[in-house]
């Protein structure tokens, strides 16, 4: 179902959607994978993954049919 | 409890308190979150709210529930604007009734708190002096 990027990780990415790269089977690769290929990653304070609209740690395993969201330090409010 | 959740344009502290009006309820208290004309000395023109929406609401409902589990609230509303807002404009409204209005303080202080750290909402900051952040 794709990868959603919201907030300064879209802006990062130059993407709101990416494909789930193939090899990645839980949310600690994903992480790994998108601070190696957007570094500007780093620069921020937290990373979050969320699986399917549900904060995940991790070692949650991850396929091509979860969606799956970037999620940046929340700002709301 | 009953659960007024919003994430949309345009949204107004009345239609929060219309809702959390009840004949039973002694006690309302409205939070409201503004738009600043400045963030850290630095002049602000606007900000653009974004929300990851399906998520955001769902988080929203955990507030909710929440609240319910720890207090005797009988309304709560929680209303988040989304898109371009101006210095003077709502950006939140979080509003709760109570019988007494002792837990309605403590359960709307609660519920602001735990949605500016959890929910999936970004805004992005645009400075007089052309900077975006």
């Amino acid at each position: 179902m794709g990868l959603l990027l919201f907030g300064v990780a879209k802006d990062i990415a130059g993407q709101s959607i990416l494909t789930l790269p193939e090899g990645i089977t839980t949310v600690g690769e994903l992480k790994s994978w998108l601070l190696a290929t957007y570094p500007g990653l780093q620069q921020l304070n937290s990373l979050m993954i969320a699986v399917n609209r549900e904060y995940a740690v991790d070692n949650q395993p991850i396929a091509t049919s979860d969606e799956i969201a970037v999620i940046p330090p929340v700002s709301g409010g | 409890m009953d659960v007024l959740l919003k994430i949309e344009p345009e949204i107004t502290i009345q239609e929060a308190l219309d809702f959390i009006h009840s004949p039973a309820c002694g006690g309302e208290v409205v939070f409201t979150g503004k738009v600043r004309n400045d963030t850290k000395g630095r002049a602000v023109t606007k900000l653009f709210y974004e929300s990851y929406r399906e998520m955001a609401i769902s988080e929203m409902q955990k507030i909710a529930d929440d609240v319910a589990m720890q207090w005797d609230i009988k309304k709560i509303a929680m209303l988040h604007a989304i898109g371009d807002k101006y210095p003077g404009d709502i950006a939140v409204v979080v509003a709760v009734s109570s019988i007494h209005r002792g837990i309605a303080f403590d359960a709307c202080e609660y519920a602001i708190d735990t949605l500016k750290a959890r929910v999936p909402i970004w805004k992005k900051e645009f400075f007089a002096d052309g900077t975006i952040i």
